[in-house]
């Protein structure tokens, strides 16, 4: 019989029943929270509590919380700050115009990242290592008395890779410029301290943490520069346009309420299953690569590359057997090129078209692992019997 | 679509059931054997065919790819079973396609090196069995008409080593005058390049 294994927490996560008992509960919030009248106040009292929840889960002031529609628009507001061009505003670049990125962004950098290149904003991709860490020296060899804002994420989405963004902070700031990091991955899976980071801006969205589709935060620091990238109405102090989603943001406040009550029991199970089912892949399936920081990595992201196996073939095998994972196999994606994460690392094409992710979350069980480290081992025999990469023997 | 599946049933059989898988290559005796294609790009094929008084009595594979990179190999090894070589020779990526029940739009690509590989096991054969003389000449498609470059013209500055539209250029001198043809012809390098590698 077929079990039904969920192994893509990293794409998106289900609703954390708390979140969703609470969703249900705001479907009756209906006012809008910048209406003065009672039903406004209250959407607006629930909206507050939620960025009160926030803040002190970040160690952050309500006041540095921007609600926004997900992890994308968090980022494109940072990077759009670059070179605005706008007179009025307190923006981003004084003066400055370069950007510092990595080539393992998620394309909500990379693109917003190409897009300002192509307005001719200087952008420098800066390279990893193998496992995926920024390269420090190149990191300070590109950061000069020009750079504006440099955007390093905290948690690679792929291969799970962690950057240590408080030395990466604090070198940005020591030549003046300002430091952004996407923690969309990381929050809730890693301690996070905004004041200990130090860092400007932070984003977040809650769909990676068991709360609603289409809302995220933007955390800035009181002080920082800011331009608005939304416009419209006085929403968020005028820092971010639109109608409060009221009920996406008393979901997000749960999740992150919730998150704080467990995180710390959750990364520990998170961390031993992942654990688990590399040692168990090791064991079982040979000529099998681990990719990514042996430690330095999100608690339940895994990611393997099967010599000789193509990745979408391996994913639509394991998913005739219930189990659900990613690849970074161009074919999966429609492009004809395979993962640029796993490139960025130095991986041959080989291994980047036949890497699987496993990401692991709070309903993940011990019998989970056992069941994929059963099905696995013979979906690969019967792959690499068919591979012309793989001869038999071997 | 009536499943959930991206793809057809056929190509779903195919993929979970492939048929006539080359599994003993070291001892398997064939006729004639091609490969074609690029694991850098995600997929290559290998075919091998048994042949018998002109036709071919067995046809063999092993496919780095795709699900629809496998199901296509898969079909094809059907497909030409008893088939004569001439006949054989003439198959295309449309026909592999059709008999799959179709391939979704960016997946057609995948299954484009099935009867390339099919090809080049014939011409081995051929090759093998000292008939050179009946590898079918393919006419040849003008790319730029001001110099008289063909597409001929281009896979053969790939296989000596061309990769990009300059190479082609000091190679061919294609595209020196109007230079209109540069979009069919870089497409035809990334096409010969997903081919040779």
């Amino acid at each position: 019989m077929n079990r039904f294994v969920y192994l893509d927490y990293n794409a998106t996560t289900p609703l954390h029943p708390e979140v969703k008992r609470t969703l249900a509960e705001g479907f009756d919030i209906y006012g809008n929270a910048s209406s003065m009248h009672s039903s406004g106040r209250r959407a607006a009292e629930k909206i507050e509590e939620a960025r009160g929840i926030v803040a002190a889960f970040l160690g952050a002031e309500p006041g540095e919380i921007i609600f926004t529609g997900g992890g994308s628009e968090s980022n494109n507001t940072v990077l759009n700050m670059i070179d605005c061009g706008s007179g009025r505003c307190s923006c981003v670049s004084r003066g400055r115009k370069g950007l510092l990125t990595t080539t393992i962004e998620h394309p909500s950098v990379i693109n917003a990242a190409e897009f300002l290149a192509h307005k001719g904003v200087p952008v420098t991709f800066l390279p990893v290592d193998g496992e995926g860490k920024l390269d420090m020296e190149e990191f300070e060899a590109a950061l000069s008395s020009d750079t504006a804002l440099v955007s390093v994420m905290l948690g690679n989405n792929e291969i799970g890779t962690l950057q240590d963004i408080k030395t990466i902070t604090r070198l940005a700031h020591s030549r003046g410029a300002l430091m952004h990091t996407d923690a969309v991955q990381a929050v809730g899976k890693v301690p996070i301290n905004v004041r200990e980071l130090d860092v400007d801006f932070l984003s977040f969205s809650a769909h990676k943490l068991y709360g609603p589709k289409g809302v995220g935060i933007l955390y800035v620091r009181k002080g920082a520069p800011f331009c608005t990238f939304i416009h419209g109405g006085h929403q968020e102090e005028g820092r971010r346009a639109g109608t409060y989603n009221t009920l996406g943001i008393i979901g997000l406040g749960k999740a992150i309420e919730v998150a704080g009550l467990e995180m710390r029991d959750e990364v520990a199970k998170l961390w031993s299953l992942r654990e688990k089912l590399r040692e168990g892949l090791l064991e079982k399936v040979p000529d099998i690569h681990i990719n990514g920081h042996p430690s330095d990595t999100l608690p339940g992201t895994l990611n393997v590359s099967f010599r000789g196996a193509e990745g979408e073939a391996m994913l639509l095998y394991l998913d005739m057997h219930g189990i659900q994972v990613s690849t970074g196999s161009a074919c999966a994606s429609g492009s004809l090129e395979p993962s640029p994460v796993l490139l960025a690392t130095g991986a041959a094409a080989e291994l980047a078209h036949g890497s699987l992710r496993f990401s692991l979350g709070r309903e993940t069980t011990e019998a989970d692992i056992d069941y994929v480290l059963e099905v696995l081992p013979p979906v690969m025999r019967k792959i690499r019997t068919m591979s012309t990469v793989y001869s038999a023997g071997r | 679509m009536s499943n959930e599946w991206v793809y057809t049933d056929t190509v779903k059989d195919h993929f979970v059931n492939p048929r006539n898988i080359l599994e003993d290559e070291a001892s398997y005796a064939e006729d004639g054997k091609g490969t074609v294609g690029n694991i850098k790009c995600g997929d290559q094929m290998l075919l091998a065919i048994k042949v018998k008084d002109g036709r071919i009595e067995e046809c063999k594979w092993k496919t780095y790819g795709c699900a629809s990179a496998i199901a296509s190999t898969s079909m094809l090894s059907e497909i030409v079973k008893g088939m004569s070589l001439e006949e054989a020779y003439r198959i295309t990526p449309a026909e592999i396609t059709a008999r799959l029940g179709g391939l979704p739009e960016h997946k057609f690509h995948c299954s484009v090196l099935g009867d390339k590989a099919l090809r080049a096991a014939i011409e081995d054969y051929y090759k093998r069995t000292g008939q050179d003389s009946k590898i079918p000449r393919e006419n040849a498609r003008a790319i730029c008409r001001c110099m008289a470059v063909t597409d001929k013209d281009i896979e053969k500055a790939v296989r000596e080593g061309a990769r990009t539209w300059l190479d082609l250029q000091n190679k061919t001198k294609i595209g020196t005058v109007c230079g209109s043809c540069k979009t069919e012809a870089v497409k035809l390098i990334d096409e010969y390049v997903h081919l040779y590698g």
